[in-house]
């Protein structure tokens, strides 16, 4: 029995993920559900994109730096620098990296909500992003 | 018996330049490293620039004594980057905190690296390039309405809005060209 779900948790891998998913993301998302999340709502994800909140006095969101135009770059609110576009089909490099997506999550959910995501909003973030 | 004299002169050379390209430990390092003649020592780890890069400009390790990196390139500093989190896991922290240490102003022999150190022997060190004391006197002239009223440079701290070759370490007088101020010389 803890074969075969260990095999349909396998397929499940190459199938529920969306087309531009990289090895990266799939084992982040398997990671994520491994650490507790649910079912994936990338509409909630779509909504806390621009959802704002204040820290130290400056109103963020995910979209204050990155845009909500996910084909085209973002720019740094501070130091101007520009952000390369967070779609995978534009931006081909996005969401290749473990240690940089799990990096960026770690300091810009810090920067804009003031604290870190849960595994439940990064699993719902990353799975919106990938089919942007 | 040639060869082998040869092809030591030719491991000692090899040996000599990897050394110089990495970090400058002693004045022969510097002397034997072809882009001395730039101003601070040219950015040559790549967690360096990924690293600082992605945020602002990668500024040269030269730009700053080592006091200084030590303050700012520590794990509980770097939560709180000017602002910003800008958390490094253990391994890249001590990468990029070695290079900066290796290579600060007070360890460097280019030209202005030797300058920055001078400027800050005595006293506290910075954590801004643009609070050096060095760097104020450098752009003493420049008036405000060129860098802080004008949209396209706005802080003395976008280094490469006006210094052009300012990723190759050079900040020369000839390299410089400020946005929107084609007419401008010092």
């Amino acid at each position: 029995m803890k074969k075969i779900t260990a095999i349909l948790m396998v397929l499940g891998l190459f199938v529920a993920v969306p087309v531009f998913a990289s090895p990266a993301s799939d084992t982040l998302l398997a990671q994520y559900k491994s650490e507790g999340a649910g079912k994936v709502d990338p509409a909630k994800a779509q909504k806390d994109w621009t959802r704002e909140v204040t820290v130290d006095g400056e109103k963020m969101s995910c979209a204050t730096c990155h845009g909500s135009d996910f084909g085209k770059s973002g720019k740094h609110h501070r130091t101007g620098k520009v952000i390369e576009p967070m779609s995978p089909k534009v931006n081909a490099e996005r969401f290749t990296d473990v240690k940089k997506i799990e990096k960026w999550f770690k300091r810009n959910c810090k920067d804009a909500w003031g604290r870190e995501c849960t595994v439940q909003e990064k699993a719902d973030f990353l799975t919106f992003l990938l089919a942007q | 018996m040639h060869m082998k004299i040869k092809s030591m002169i030719l491991l000692a050379a090899l040996l000599g330049a990897t050394g110089a390209a990495h970090a400058e430990e002693s004045v022969w390092g510097w002397l034997g490293d072809f882009t001395r003649q730039n101003e601070v020592n040219a950015v040559s780890n790549a967690a360096w620039q990924e690293e600082c890069g992605s945020c602002h400009f990668a500024y040269q390790p030269g730009l700053l004594p080592t006091q200084s990196w030590e303050k700012l390139l520590d794990a509980k500093a770097l939560e709180d980057h000017f602002g910003e989190n800008a958390e490094l896991d253990a391994d890249t922290l001590k990468e990029v905190r070695d290079f900066a240490l290796e290579n600060a102003a007070d360890k460097s022999y280019y030209k202005r690296a030797r300058k920055i150190a001078k400027s800050t022997e005595n006293g506290e060190a910075p954590l801004r390039i643009t609070e050096l004391r060095y760097i104020k006197r450098k752009h003493h002239e420049i008036p405000e309405k060129m860098v802080k009223g004008n949209k396209d440079v706005k802080s003395l701290s976008y280094c490469d809005a006006c210094h052009t070759q300012a990723k190759k370490a050079v900040f020369d007088e000839d390299t410089v060209r400020i946005p929107n101020y084609p007419d401008w010389e010092d």
